[in-house]
């Protein structure tokens, strides 16, 4: 990475004894773009607050090249804020709206129309000047609040939640077009979503948070391929989850213990750890990691519960003879609910398998 | 989490920790320091501190007829009201006839009667010189009046009349935000009409009940024109209080000014939680739609009773105009006036001693509300924005005029601010212009204080982080964004404050000076003269400033910013 733009150094933030933001730290490069991806409840939103300045942190740093913000104003810092419901100001038509943060640097006059029609045009809504918020669609609303965040040309972009306000229908296509805006501008952006899909197709990298700490940071491909926790694993992608035992760990693989099978799981992106023979293991499967057979020996038995016939392949949902539910990927013939199977490691992904520390019982 | 949640979370600045003791200093000063000055000085002797008074007020029989006159009355007046205004609520939210919507504008009226206006209007409608009272008497050819408008029965008639409203309104509100949804669950789940009423509709209607009941009981309790001019014989406290203040019994009035307040006090608690909805937080549903009335018969009868009651509704605001528009003397027997005259209403215009009074009020009415709704923006930006420390204390200091009756208010008023001793933070104020609208603004917190702070809550935080974000300051984020956002409920709060304050008696008859007489005093001091056509144009104009300043306020609020 080049020299980051952005830096979060540290920050913490406390709500009484409940520790929101719990030291995250992170690097962002001149024009990236970072997604914020955690449940509810896990500091993204309370991160995304201390960026902004709504919040003051009770520890740690915000640098923009270097200089430290923390105590700046909201404006001050020059970053540009698009609130999950936009907050934008109903008695204030399109044009006044986008106008408001540039009156604030003191444009007036010819130089304000241009500057907010330019803004407008940023995201597709020329001529909107005079039409009133009530009057626009969900999807414009969002892109009125991007062209006011950018009109005042922010250091940086913060999003909080940018398409939970919209429908399942426009959400797509607002995000591609939210996409191209933040390409065409350049800007270093941070954004806020519980949305796994939205954080990989928007982001350069995502963070994930889980209760205020920062569990893993990486492109989309890196945290579905590698997760650092189990919590990353089955946070981002789906992943069903077995109990095991170390048998062995040599520099090719280990060797694990699953339900009475003996499965080999290959070194690399799926074995983090080291295990001494004998550890428990908890055995995270992506779906296209087990592959799906006729019963037999040396197989984990299986009943198959519930076919969801998905185009390409299917997804089938089966039960072990321990009991254990699994969502297995296999081609739409393979079988069909009721039937009895065997699983085993599928060959095509050599990952797909991870494997970390079992949890001590509680 | 919410971003909403944690914008609750934002820490105050120095700037919000002053404002807020400032503004809790004030409200301290000018709210609870006149009424522990009551309190102080009813146990205060010549030889330092005495129960002495307060032995006399028990040992007087006449001080508990009265404390129990007002309770009596007030508990009556809940019940008269109840009886008449939830089924005529009920009637108008859910059933559809010929003159519904028309009907439902009327039932509201009283509402726009200042008290002392509706008293006199009753005066001259159902007194015993009154035209009901004459027409009977002429019918059946008596000697002497049918009845005598006097006593609880004709203080209970007047309150019945000004306050079944409340019921009416609020329980409206209730039926019409019913969730329709919720009664076809419940038929579809085999409840019958009663089971449906008794579990689903009576639990959605039990806060505007209670908040009907608490709004009733604490207006009766502080009721005092319709004592004041029907009492007769019958005691109640506010009343009693002025009367023996008159006598120059200063130290027993502050006995019985505190235990007036106690009682106000004591209902209060009684229903403080009450009119919590617990129904609130189910989803938005439409609201039932009215049924229409098929039987024929029914139709007319409805629409038939419904125009009787609008009649009766309108009669004393129609006598007003009719008393105003008649040239004394000249009406005795005939069905209509023989002669009408514009007179009262050109002595009024033309007679600078009669015209004062109207400048007065309106002075008066509009620098009280506009500093009430000053403090109350400073509150809403206090205790709603900063989450200053102290809010809760400010939102009830705020909140506590409305409990304590006016009578009470102007009695420890005239306590507090007739002593010069700046150290005590006492000054001489009785006497001067300043107590009046002081007195106004005091009783008016309650009123635009509840509509602004309403106004700031339902203001999503994130629009002044947003305008922050944006580089305005506060000045500016107020000024842009937030005073336009809440223009509505200042508007809804200002008109209340306005409209009150233009009518009030029962403060002014303790506080008024010649050159602060507003017009409610100078009804009475011309009805004193027997100059009822006067008295009358002044409530006609009272009436119709009122109505005036709220059919402005709803064209205002109508124009909804958003």
């Amino acid at each position: 990475m080049t020299t980051p733009f952005l830096t979060l150094d540290g920050l913490t933030r406390r709500f009484g004894d409940h520790l929101a933001v719990d030291g995250v730290s992170l690097d962002l490069a001149r024009g990236e773009i970072l997604a914020l991806l955690g449940p509810s409840g896990s500091g993204k939103t309370t991160t995304l607050r201390l960026l902004a300045g709504f919040e003051t942190p009770d520890a740690g740093r915000v640098l923009v090249e270097g200089f430290e913000v923390t105590r700046l104003s909201p404006a001050a810092r020059r970053f540009g804020m698009v609130f999950q419901h936009y907050a934008l100001f109903p008695h204030l038509d399109v044009g006044e709206n986008v106008a408001f943060g540039l009156e604030s640097l003191g444009i007036k006059g010819e130089e304000l129309k241009v500057r907010v029609a330019k803004a407008l045009a940023l995201v597709d809504l020329e001529g909107f000047e005079r039409r009133r918020i009530a009057q626009l669609s969900g999807g414009q609303q969002q892109r009125v609040a991007v062209a006011r965040a950018l009109g005042p040309e922010p250091r940086v972009l913060l999003l909080d939640e940018p398409l939970s306000n919209l429908d399942p229908t426009l959400r797509e296509r607002t995000r591609r077009e939210l996409r191209d805006v933040i390409r065409r501008v350049g800007i270093t952006t941070v954004l806020v979503t519980h949305e796994q899909d939205e954080a990989f197709d928007l982001g350069d990298r995502v963070a994930v948070l889980r209760d205020g700490r920062l569990e893993q940071v990486g492109t989309p491909d890196e945290l579905y391929e590698a997760p650092r926790t189990a919590f990353v694993a089955r946070f981002v992608g789906r992943a069903s989850e077995l109990h095991g035992r170390v048998r062995e760990q040599t520099a090719d693989g280990t060797r694990v213990e699953v339900q009475g099978c003996l499965w080999g799981i290959p070194s690399g992106t799926g074995v983090r750890s080291t295990f001494e023979p004998g550890d428990p293991v908890q055995v995270l499967l992506r779906p296209e990691a087990l592959w799906l057979a006729r019963p037999d020996a040396g197989l984990l038995a299986a009943t198959v519960v519930e076919r969801r016939f998905m185009g390409a392949s299917a997804l089938y949902l089966v039960r072990t003879d321990a009991g254990s539910l699994l969502d297995v990927d296999a081609p739409g013939w393979a079988a069909g609910p009721g039937d009895r199977v065997g699983l085993a490691p599928s060959r095509r992904s050599g990952g797909g398998i991870h494997l970390f520390p079992a949890t001590p019982p509680v | 989490m919410s971003a909403l949640l944690q914008a609750g979370r934002r820490r105050v600045g120095p700037g919000g920790v002053l404002g807020a003791s400032v503004l809790l200093l004030l409200l301290a000063w000018l709210v609870v320091y006149p009424l522990v000055l009551v309190l102080l000085e009813g146990v205060r002797g010549s030889a330092g501190w005495t129960l002495e008074h307060v032995r006399e007020f028990v040992a007087r029989p006449t001080e508990w007829q009265a404390l129990r006159g007002s309770l009596v009355i007030s508990l009556a007046t809940v019940l008269l009201a109840a009886v008449i205004g939830i089924p005529l609520a009920a009637l108008l939210a859910l059933f559809d006839f010929p003159g519904r919507r028309i009907l439902s504008a009327i039932v509201a009226l009283p509402a726009v009667l200042p008290p002392l206006v509706g008293v006199v209007a009753f005066l001259f409608l159902y007194g015993e010189t009154g035209f009901v009272a004459r027409a009977i008497q002429a019918v059946l050819g008596l000697e002497e009046p049918p009845w005598r408008l006097e006593g609880a029965a004709a203080i209970l008639l007047v309150h019945a009349y000004s306050m079944y409203v409340y019921f009416y309104l609020l329980v409206r509100a209730a039926l019409l935000s019913l969730d329709a949804a919720q009664l076809e669950a419940a038929a579809s789940l085999g409840a019958s009409r009663a089971r449906t009423l008794r579990r689903v509709v009576l639990p959605a209607l039990r806060p505007a009940l209670a908040g009907a009941t608490l709004l009733t009981f604490m207006t009766a309790l502080a009721s005092f024109s319709a004592p004041y001019v029907f009492g007769g014989g019958y005691r109640v406290m506010t009343t009693q209080i002025v009367a023996t203040r008159l006598n120059g019994e200063e130290a027993l009035a502050m006995v019985e000014t505190v235990s007036l307040t106690l009682l106000a006090l004591l209902a209060l608690a009684l229903f403080r939680d009450a009119d919590r909805d617990p129904t609130r937080g189910g989803g938005k549903g439409t609201g039932p739609a009215a049924r229409p009335v098929r039987n024929p018969l029914l139709r007319a009868a409805l629409a038939a009773a419904g125009w009787g009651l609008a009649a009766v509704l309108l009669l004393p605001h129609l006598t007003l105009l009719v008393v105003s528009l008649v040239p004394v003397g000249t009406w005795t027997i005939e069905a209509v006036p023989p002669a009408w005259t514009l007179a009262n209403y050109l002595t009024l215009v033309r007679d600078p001693v009669r015209f004062r009074p109207l400048l007065n009020s309106l002075g008066l009415a509009a620098a009280a509300t506009a500093a009430s709704l000053v403090v109350a923006v400073a509150a809403g930006a206090l205790v709603v924005r900063a989450r200053a420390p102290g809010r809760r204390g400010i939102e009830l200091l705020l909140g506590l005029p409305w409990a304590v009756p006016g009578t009470v208010f102007a009695i420890a008023l005239a306590t507090a601010f007739s002593v010069h001793d700046p150290a005590t933070g006492r000054w001489i104020l009785v006497g001067t212009i300043w107590i009046l609208p002081l007195a106004y603004l005091i009783r008016s917190l309650p009123l635009t204080s509840r509509a602004t702070l309403a106004g700031f809550r339902r203001l999503d935080p994130s629009l002044d982080e947003a305008a922050a974000s944006l580089g305005a300051g506060r000045w500016r984020t107020l000024t842009t964004v937030t005073l336009p956002l809440v223009r509505p409920s200042l508007v809804a709060g200002g008109t209340l404050a306005f409209v009150t304050a233009l009518g009030d008696f029962v403060t002014s008859i303790v506080l008024y000076t010649y050159d602060t007489r507003p017009i409610s005093l100078e009804i009475l001091s011309s009805l004193r003269q027997a100059d009822v056509g006067v008295a009358a144009a002044y409530g006609v104009v009272l009436m119709v400033l009122s109505a005036l300043v709220f059919t402005a306020a709803a064209d205002r609020q109508g124009a909804d910013p958003t």
